[in-house]
């Protein structure tokens, strides 16, 4: 995949705008907050509520790439546009935006440790 | 107003999303400002009807009460309405993106949000916010609740309109040899009185004051909001001023103190009237021949050695309803005609019979 897990132009950026020890901060928060967006999807899924599917992948979107990780930003985006039919034509596109957020989520704590 | 002159505000940050909300907050309070935030739109807006914000940044998509459903309470919102509000969101449509803004959105941020557009986006608003809290101040001041709430739903521009009207100028007779007489702080009890006095007649006859200098002031009378008698209005305000005054001597008289008299000049016509100024500072004010016109009849009164003087076009709207006495046409200074001069009869009551 031509797309790296996160861009680090954009996280760069982000540490000189807001300091390092604070995007360590924020990064521990995504990674507490995202894996309940993803049940979120799943959850949301399972029960047709597109509204709740809608915004739980609006969230995913717009925090992945706050963090660069534009990959996973793309398919939360596909997933906001196009809403419960994408992912109920077969269940692959979640399965497929939780292999990346691992590994997003490795690729965040190697950087915030760093 | 919270907002001070370093440029803090009191910022509100409204996104259900907490690394949203964490990053937006920390770049704004290194930005300087004071901020708070709300999960929702429901607890956004009960902490804007506790507390004054300067402005609020409001996400789109949250639970419980969107981005939307708040931009339509703060509309209906007497007290709120005017909080200005950037949205910043990562919508995907036009659509929502227009549809924020037509509900009262100052502007439209897209999520990751960017620090350098983020500052000049809130600097251009506050700057904004302090205008018209200027605005609205000013209007506080000089204008009747009505004209200011008018003011107020019409929206403020810069720039003038042709308004048919009736301006006055008034001024205390010998103020020179009055204030020589007594210490400045005595004068300045006196003129606070005097302009207490003064505006409460003028506003209580729909005119607002435009200008104070000194002891002389003017007002403007069928304008910002049209007055169909307002000629009659402003001739029954000066008499008022006259009562009011006289009032007043009395209770100086009592006091020892040496009696005031003022002069009033009333002119009819057509003028240009709105805000002058910078987008800074602006100030109401009416401008054309025929403000000329009541500064020098105000002028003519120590001649005339009249208190209330008025041209033809203020004589004529009277029509039988007060008393008047021609004194016939008089050459001003500049002007190249003569003007017909009529001095309004005193004592008359100033309420509409």
């Amino acid at each position: 995949m031509a797309e790296p897990t996160i861009d680090l132009a954009t996280y760069e950026a982000l540490e000189q705008t807001v300091g390092e020890e604070f995007v360590s901060e924020l990064v521990d928060t995504f990674l507490a907050d995202a894996p309940r967006m993803i049940d979120d999807l799943r959850g949301s899924l399972a029960a047709r509520d597109a509204d709740r599917f809608r915004r739980a992948a609006h969230s995913l979107k717009s925090n992945s790439n706050t963090f660069g990780a534009h990959m996973l930003g793309a398919m939360a985006r596909d997933l906001e546009l196009n809403g419960l039919a994408r992912a109920e034509a077969d269940g692959a596109p979640l399965d497929a935006l939780a292999r990346e957020y691992s590994l997003v989520a490795a690729a965040l704590k190697e950087l915030r440790d760093a | 107003m919270h907002e001070k002159r370093n440029g803090s505000a009191h910022l509100l940050v409204a996104d259900d999303n907490k690394v949203n909300r964490l990053l937006l907050t920390r770049s704004l309070e290194m930005q300087g400002h004071r901020v708070a935030s709300a999960e929702n739109g429901r607890v956004a807006l009960e902490m804007l009807r506790r507390e004054v914000f300067d402005l609020m940044l409001l996400d789109m998509e949250m639970p419980e009460m969107d981005g939307f459903e708040v931009l339509q309470q703060l509309s209906n919102d007497l007290q709120l309405r005017d909080l200005p509000v950037i949205v910043t969101s990562s919508l995907e449509s036009v659509d929502s993106i227009v549809r924020c803004i037509e509900l009262g959105a100052e502007d439209y941020l897209h999520k990751p949000v960017n620090p350098v557009l983020l500052k000049a986006r809130i600097d251009t608003s506050l700057e904004k916010k302090r205008l018209r809290d200027q605005m609205k101040e000013m209007v506080r001041r000089f204008a009747t609740p009505e004209v200011a709430q008018d003011l107020q739903q019409s929206g403020f521009s810069l720039g003038g309109k042709r308004v048919i009207g009736s301006v006055m100028f008034s001024d205390i007779r010998d103020s020179t040899s009055l204030a020589e007489s007594q210490p400045p702080e005595e004068t300045i009890d006196l003129l606070n009185t005097y302009y207490t006095l003064m505006f409460d007649a003028i506003s209580g006859h729909g005119g607002i004051v435009t200008m104070m200098a000194g002891d002389g002031l003017m007002a403007v009378f069928g304008a910002p909001i049209t007055l169909p008698d307002h000629g009659e209005s402003a001739v029954r305000a000066a008499l008022e001023m006259i009562e009011l005054v006289e009032l007043f001597n009395l209770e100086r008289d009592a006091l020892a103190k040496p009696r005031i008299r003022i002069g009033i000049g009333i002119a009819t016509g057509e003028m240009v009237a709105g805000y002058a100024g910078t987008s800074k500072r602006a100030t109401y004010t009416c401008i054309g021949n025929v403000v000329n016109l009541a500064e020098r009849l105000e002028s003519h009164t120590k001649v005339a050695q009249r208190a209330i003087l008025v041209d033809g076009a203020t004589r004529a709207a009277l029509g039988e309803r007060l008393q008047v006495e021609a004194l016939g046409p008089v050459q001003f200074k500049g002007k190249s005609i003569s003007v017909d001069v009529f001095s309004v009869n005193v004592g008359q009551k100033a309420a509409a019979s």
